[in-house]
């Protein structure tokens, strides 16, 4: 394997000059937004040096407890995330929903992948545990996101179909379905659209970060293949689960529509 | 038979006592903004009252199934709602949301005649004009053979001739079918031709009840 070319502090700051030049032309073009790069260039570094001082500590004494807190950490980041992104109120009932599905449909993906399609020994290795768990949960987190997003707004906008199929008989299954197959397609879609134009349109970042890191492609590929079946189990399963059990908080015991009148 | 006793919803309606019998047309008449439609959803379980209580056949509405008495007491909103898809699809698609089985166009076209809709059944129901699709939203509740009718002003978007035609056609059908109809309108003149059981309502209390003997 080759050594990888340790970069040096002056090959960094080579790159944030590169930054600094780029913040330069929006400014003399008179776009408003030198601002948020420079924060975002700085909140960048500082986040990956803090992780980079965390990992290479959590590398050095693997320790389940350290495993478990951190894809805890993850799982509760990508929770309050999800809040964030979507863009309209959410009942409590669907928040708890949007935790539940999250955390079991990833976990229950990484466990599987961990345990036995990679089968790592021990199970907690934090140098296969974090990154694998990382991928799988932040494509989960991106996929309820705009489910959850879809699910309400889908409600909103055709509670008078929704409302038209429940007085005429319809389960709120029923009443439901074409608001639930089109959060799938926001859902899951993109996914599967990555899949297809993987390796011709891009180079997936962690086939990339593999081959910089010496790896021969043949392994990166094997790794990616694998990965990517994984991120399509997780995905699929967690929007799944928010779908199966999301759109039934929008119905009360009475099968009647919850949110407001018409 | 309903019958309701002591039932408010919000501060929509408040209805101390009422009973509407089985097997009549039952005109529910006030001004817009009364509680008519209100009162209608409440009947059809998909508002639930917020005291007081609601008995179909002696028996209270929320110890019944809300689908299962849905696809017995239908109920057609105000405004038409149609779905994607031709008028074929339109009709059948309260059917399917039922669970029943779908006739044949023989009996589609019969219903479509009855509604007074002259269209073939491969037009694209989006295409319809407002009036024919309050037709169509009509003649698929009729489909689905209901023992209770609700219906919210089903002839609002039509004019005089047509609503007369369809409320006569609609009082046939009721009356061949032994079935219970709860028509709510503003139109007095509906209410007193053909309405056999007439409840006056003004700002969600019943104002008066009225038997025509026939």
């Amino acid at each position: 394997m080759e050594q990888t070319i340790d970069l040096t502090f002056w090959q960094l700051a080579a790159a944030y000059l590169f930054v600094l030049i780029l913040v330069m032309i929006v400014k003399v073009k008179g776009i408003p937004r030198e601002r948020e790069i420079l924060i975002a260039a700085v909140r960048m570094t500082i986040q990956l040096v803090l992780v980079g001082y965390i990992l290479a500590y959590v590398f050095d004494h693997s320790h389940p407890l350290y495993t478990i807190v951190i894809i805890g950490v993850m799982e509760a980041f990508a929770v309050v995330n999800i809040f964030k992104r979507v863009k309209s109120p959410i009942s409590l009932r669907l928040k708890q929903i949007i935790a539940l599905s999250m955390v079991a449909g990833s976990l229950a993906s990484i466990l599987y992948f961990i345990l036995v399609v990679i089968n790592i020994t021990p199970w907690y290795e934090p140098r296969y545990f974090i990154p694998i768990a990382g991928m799988l949960v932040g494509n989960a987190m991106t996929a309820v996101s705009l489910g959850v997003s879809r699910l309400i707004e889908g409600m909103h906008a055709q509670k008078h179909l929704v409302e038209t199929a429940l007085m005429l008989g319809a389960t709120p299954k029923m009443a439901s379905r074409d608001i639930i197959n089109k959060v799938y397609d926001a859902a899951i879609m993109p996914t599967i659209n990555s899949m297809v134009g993987m390796g011709i349109v891009f180079l997936p970042g962690m086939m990339t970060g593999q081959i910089l890191s010496g790896a021969s492609p043949l392994l990166a590929i094997e790794y990616q293949i694998a990965i990517m079946l994984g991120l399509v189990g997780s995905v699929s399963l967690t929007v799944i689960l928010l779908v199966q059990l999301g759109y039934k908080t929008f119905f009360n015991r009475y099968s009647q529509m919850v949110e407001g009148d018409m | 038979m309903f019958v309701l006793d002591n039932v408010r919803y919000k501060n929509i309606l408040d209805v101390r006592h009422l009973v509407l019998p089985d097997k009549k047309i039952n005109c529910i008449l006030g001004e817009s903004g009364s509680g008519k439609t209100t009162l209608l959803r409440l009947l059809n379980n998909l508002a639930a009252c917020d005291s007081g209580s609601i008995l179909w056949h002696e028996q209270s509405l929320y110890e019944l199934n809300p689908i299962e008495l849905r696809r017995r007491v239908v109920m057609l909103g105000q405004n038409p709602v149609i779905f994607d898809g031709s008028v074929r699809e339109n009709l059948f698609i309260g059917l399917k949301f039922a669970d029943k089985p779908c006739p044949g166009d023989d009996k589609l076209r019969e219903v479509l005649k009855q509604v007074s809709l002259h269209k073939d059944l491969d037009v694209e129901a989006a295409q319809l004009s407002g009036g024919e699709k309050q037709r169509l939203a009509l003649g698929r509740v009729l489909l689905m053979e209901p023992e209770v009718l609700l219906l919210d002003e089903p002839s609002s978007a039509l004019d005089e001739d047509t609503e007369e035609i369809l409320i006569r056609s609609l009082v046939r059908y009721v009356k061949e079918n032994e079935i219970t109809l709860i028509m709510v309108t503003h139109a007095r003149r509906i209410a007193e031709e053909y309405g056999e059981y007439i409840v006056e309502i003004e700002q969600g209390r019943v104002k008066s009840v009225r038997e025509k003997v026939s």
